[in-house]
């Protein structure tokens, strides 16, 4: 039995765990790289990094995407989960809407593509001059789109991002909600209806409330996600959006690492997105409890 | 609604599909218009020049290799777990969880000096040793419920026929998890083909270049005077696998999504 736990253990403990302890401890050096020169500055990276202007425009798109991207994820794959489970006629036998079968297929599709093939190729559908957003809005008459470059606009270039992630995601939080609705026994959804309850109704008080687990769930990986996005943000964007206004943390540390060789600061950089991903996670939990959720669901 | 979002996942990828098939000056023409002359080339330009093929040969080892050695590594893990408490248990099981909320970023740096220490840094061999550690974890989780769940009289009465701890494992024990175990690996399978952050990171050879990151450098380099049609050639060639998996597995893929994160 030793063998069958100590190899595997003995992996993880290696290029695992000691990478995140050992990231701690460089996170307060002023480690620049290839040498073995690491002089203990304690503090100072952190002092530094809440001074740097562009690392705080990076937090902040982070924290944007964190607050968003779940919202925004949960929400539709939700209205379409119930769409495909009890939002078919409403006589007869508890059903999906017609094809319920063929949306489930179709709706996962983009969550088997590579994250990277997302990226680009939402890269080449937002291009300006041959991409097929602007084409079709021309196409019906919307003529100042010609040109329009979606990413290469600061005002736009972070909703556009956001887009693409959210298209990458629903179909997977969808099948999740779907396995969730189905697990509710269909004499709770006939009995709200013999009550006079709507479709709209159904979902809203007896649905939610009974799947919030699944949700909370859903929420909190989503949420974990969020603050990476570092493969569809630089995809789309690979140095940070115009006026970095896609630029996110993930980015930031890793030109920081591996092209600016500032490994101390980079380090530092890993354990405030650690932080704010365990501060993320924490809040979600606390809220779901304060708002009459059961507890640890995490597991 | 539903036929709406149906439309918006369905048309990126038939235009991506039309334009593969498209010389670049159509695709700047129009796009819509279905291509003048089916550009088989493109596919041929995609998987030489820009290194596609070579590139899908290094995903299929690394990601060969390390599936197999994670759900061998993972399954026998999570069997111990599972089945046998003893002092510091507990405590292993807490450091898998820790191991799925940190950030792979907090990681990263560390990791590439640890490969670079041991020599593996810019090596297939680093690269599935990599995968295999941080997809473990997940595996683990994954498969210790499943494991938990199977009755121990079973293995009670393999051992009293007189099979050895391996044997009971490999021969009664593995094969009653199979559902599980073709879960995870398909969940293990789209992940690490996916996987973007740890091979940028630290597999910079082009030589040895997976998929995700070749691509992303041919299209990272796309100016004007290159083949959009190559690119998104090169696209459809990667979606294609998983596509496939996908439509072969899409039952028990799905299962799997509520299995594995409603625990």
């Amino acid at each position: 039995m030793a063998v069958f736990l100590g190899l595997p253990l003995a992996i993880y403990l290696v290029f695992v765990i000691s990478p995140f302890v050992q990231a701690v401890y460089y996170s307060m050096t002023s480690w620049g790289g290839f040498d073995n020169n690491m002089p203990f500055v304690g503090l100072a990276n952190y002092v530094k990094l809440f001074q740097d202007d562009i690392f705080m425009i990076s937090v902040r798109n982070s924290v944007v995407l964190a607050v968003f991207l779940p919202v925004i994820t949960v929400i539709l794959s939700l209205i379409l989960a119930t769409l495909v489970t009890i939002g078919g006629s409403s006589r007869g036998q508890i059903k999906g809407m017609k094809g319920a079968g063929f949306y489930r297929v179709i709706s996962f599709f983009p969550y088997v593509i590579p994250a990277v093939v997302i990226g680009i190729i939402w890269q080449q559908i937002f291009n300006p001059d041959n991409g097929l957003l602007n084409g079709i809005l021309t196409g019906i008459g919307l003529n100042g789109f010609e040109n329009y470059p979606w990413l290469g606009d600061a005002r736009t270039a972070m909703v556009a991002s956001m887009f693409v992630i959210v298209w990458g995601f629903v179909g997977f939080y969808m099948i999740l909600f779907i396995a969730a609705i189905k697990g509710i026994p269909a004499e709770t959804f006939e009995a709200a209806r013999i009550d006079g309850a709507g479709r709209f109704r159904t979902a809203i008080s007896i649905t939610i409330p009974l799947i919030r687990d699944n949700i909370q769930t859903a929420y909190v990986y989503m949420g974990i996600l969020a603050l990476d996005a570092f493969v569809y943000m630089s995809v789309l964007n690979s140095t940070g959006g115009p006026e970095n206004s896609t630029l996110v943390m993930s980015q930031k540390l890793f030109s920081t690492a591996f092209t600016k060789n500032q490994f101390g600061l980079a380090c530092a950089m890993g354990v405030v997105l650690a932080a704010i991903t365990l501060i993320f996670s924490a809040l979600v939990f606390l809220v779901n409890r304060l708002t009459g959720g059961s507890k640890d669901v995490s597991e | 609604m539903l036929s709406l979002w149906a439309l918006l996942v369905l048309i990126p990828l038939a235009w991506t599909l039309m334009s593969s098939f498209k010389k670049t000056s159509e695709i700047f023409a129009s796009p819509f218009s279905l291509p003048a002359e089916w550009q088989v080339q493109n596919y041929v330009e995609a998987w030489q020049t820009a290194g596609i093929g070579k590139y899908f040969f290094n995903t299929v080892i690394v990601v060969g290799f390390a599936l197999v050695i994670v759900m061998v590594l993972g399954a026998m893990c999570a069997y111990v777990l599972a089945r046998y408490v003893f002092p510091g248990s507990r405590a292993i099981y807490i450091l898998m969880l820790a191991g799925l909320t940190f950030p792979v970023f907090l990681a990263i740096v560390p990791l590439f000096f640890i490969l670079k220490n041991i020599g593996l840094l810019n090596t297939l061999p680093g690269l599935i040793i990599v995968y295999v550690a941080f997809a473990l974890p997940f595996t683990v989780f994954f498969l210790f419920s499943f494991f938990k769940a199977l009755p121990s009289e079973i293995a009670e009465a393999a051992q009293i026929d007189g099979a050895g701890e391996w044997r009971t494992f490999f021969q009664v024990m593995l094969p009653m998890a199979k559902p599980g175990l073709a879960s995870v690996a398909i969940f293990n399978f789209l992940g690490l083909w996916n996987q973007y952050l740890i091979p940028v990171a630290i597999n910079t050879n082009r030589n040895n270049y997976v998929l995700s990151q070749g691509i992303a450098a041919y299209a990272g380099q796309m100016g004007y005077a290159v083949n959009f049609g190559a690119l998104f050639a090169a696209a459809i060639i990667v979606v294609v696998p998983v596509l496939i998996m996908y439509i072969l597995f899409q039952r028990q893929l799905q299962g799997s999504v509520s299995a594995g994160t409603m625990k």
